[in-house]
């Protein structure tokens, strides 16, 4: 009886997550597929969830993006013998706590009254996003 | 005398059903374990976390070691001479070069190469899935891949059984750390580390300052022994003993250190790793425009930059994270709700919650 129980319960957590995969269709930049998952159809409208997905594609490019002050940054870190990372925060990190701030944003405004947790990318080594589905709402 | 047994168990159980789950929850939680503690990989960790070392640490003292020794016998033997000859700039540069190696040298050892997490299991299943419903086959299919389009160009995305997960392209699986590894380069032995995203700037200025530096003391070494042997000849001095073997150690590896930082320089400049170039991943076909790497930016001052200046990655796999302690209590959350379940309509099932929270 106790196998069963454990059984459902693996089925329960697995089909309580979508897994949002990379779209590497531009290289090795991160960004994620804004193509619409069929399991979130009836908990939040597609605009909204390829809104968030596009922003924060939009957020990862602009932390990998290859400009004046990410060249100024490396040259610098390169005369210093890259100790300056020990000390600095890195442009990349700056974006990544801009990313965590936005979708704690998007949890509290639009997911959570719907039943839906997403989770910070960086916390799945940027593989993946993931809509957890929580219990409170069918 | 069963039904007595059952009886005294039955008491204590029903007694004090949430305290007895408490004291060891409570012995539990005290102490949050850190990510590092409980990764998967052959790697060593130190100072909690904060250094991170391959499994094997290959032929680094060796490196560090010959460096070292060649420096201080370069600065012990031949900087007296070449200050009173020729001027003090020379043990300032020599210094700084050695400075730049040994700092290199320990970044790209001690640096996560950019590890990739291991997928979690909700994750693996959910890939398994998406493999089984798209290939419907009943049996277990051959090595799993997926083909992508990467600007116009077909590459093939492989599964890792080991890591659970379909590999981004470029990123390799390292069997001596045991972890993939993105924009997989190379596992330098002299260095100790896999080569990878985030210490490949690192590994290329190591290789070139030591370049220069080599270059600098064989050079240094040449002078030395020349103006010393002009002296011997016209002032009949001795000669002093061979530190040649030294000398000819330095030779050697400056032929072999600066091919290599040659080879790599050819790789930043056309934005290729060690990896795909041995297996000629995007051999040229049509001539040197159209090499059907797909990853190039088509210029070499663009590549250079890029690889070498670009942003600097974070590490994804987070070492000194807090495990979160939802190791244990999803199972004796319900184990709890079994046993308060059971207790109350059953007497002879109260050993089950005792087994269930010993497992």
């Amino acid at each position: 009886m106790n196998h069963s129980l454990q059984d459902i319960r693996q089925q329960a957590a697995i089909s309580a997550k979508v897994f949002i995969q990379r779209d590497y269709t531009n290289g090795t930049v991160c960004q994620f597929q804004t193509k619409f998952p069929s399991e979130l159809e009836n908990r939040i409208d597609k605009q909204q969830f390829e809104e968030t997905v596009r922003t924060l594609n939009n957020l990862y490019a602009e932390a990998e993006k290859l400009g004046g002050s990410s060249y100024l940054e490396g040259c610098l870190a390169c005369l210093t013998a890259y100790t300056i990372f020990l000390c600095m925060e890195t442009h990349y990190e700056k974006v990544l706590k801009k990313i965590a701030k936005f979708i704690q944003e998007q949890n509290d405004k639009i997911y959570a009254p719907r039943g839906l947790l997403l989770t910070d990318p960086i916390e799945r080594g940027l593989r993946v996003v993931s809509f957890t589905k929580t219990l409170n709402s069918h | 005398m069963k039904n007595c047994e059952y009886q005294q168990i039955d008491a204590r159980a029903l007694g004090t059903p949430a305290s007895s789950f408490q004291p060891c929850t409570e012995m539990k939680v005290p102490r949050l374990r850190r990510k590092w503690e409980v990764f998967p990989g052959k790697n060593r960790f130190y100072c909690d976390g904060r250094i991170i070392l391959a499994r094997q640490s290959g032929i680094l003292p060796l490196t560090l070691g010959l460096i070292v020794v060649t420096s201080v016998l370069f600065f012990a033997f031949d900087c007296p001479f070449l200050v009173t000859h020729l001027t003090v700039c020379i043990p300032v540069i020599g210094g700084v070069l050695f400075l730049f190696v040994v700092i290199s040298l320990l970044q790209t050892s001690l640096t996560d190469p950019g590890i990739l997490p291991r997928a979690l299991p909700d994750e693996a299943a959910d890939i398994e899935k998406q493999i089984y419903t798209s290939g419907s086959s009943m049996y277990r299919p051959p090595p799993r891949t997926k083909e992508i389009l990467i600007n116009q160009q077909v590459v093939k995305l492989k599964y890792c059984f080991t890591c659970k997960m379909f590999r981004p392209p470029r990123t390799s699986h390292c069997s001596l750390c045991d972890n993939c590894v993105e924009r997989f380069d190379h596992h330098c032995p002299w260095v100790g580390n896999c080569v990878g995203k985030r210490n490949y700037r690192f590994f290329y200025s190591f290789i070139v300052s030591l370049s220069f530096h080599t270059s600098f003391i064989f050079g240094c070494v040449v002078t030395h022994l020349t103006l010393r042997t002009y002296e011997v000849i016209l002032l009949h001095q001795k000669e002093s003993p061979a530190r040649y073997p030294f000398h000819i150690i330095c030779f050697f590896s400056i032929w072999s250190v600066l091919g290599l930082s040659g080879f790599h320089t050819y790789l930043v400049a056309s934005n290729l790793t060690t990896n795909e170039d041995i297996k000629g991943s995007w051999s040229s076909k049509r001539g040197a425009e159209d090499s059907g790497n797909p990853y190039t930016y088509n210029s070499i001052f663009i590549n250079c930059c890029a690889t070498l200046c670009g942003p600097m990655p974070p590490s994804l796999i987070d070492r000194r994270g807090f495990l979160p302690p939802d190791d244990i209590p999803p199972v004796a959350a319900a184990d709890l709700e079994l046993s308060s379940f059971l207790a109350k309509n059953d007497t002879n099932m109260v050993g089950m919650p005792s087994s269930g929270h010993t497992s």
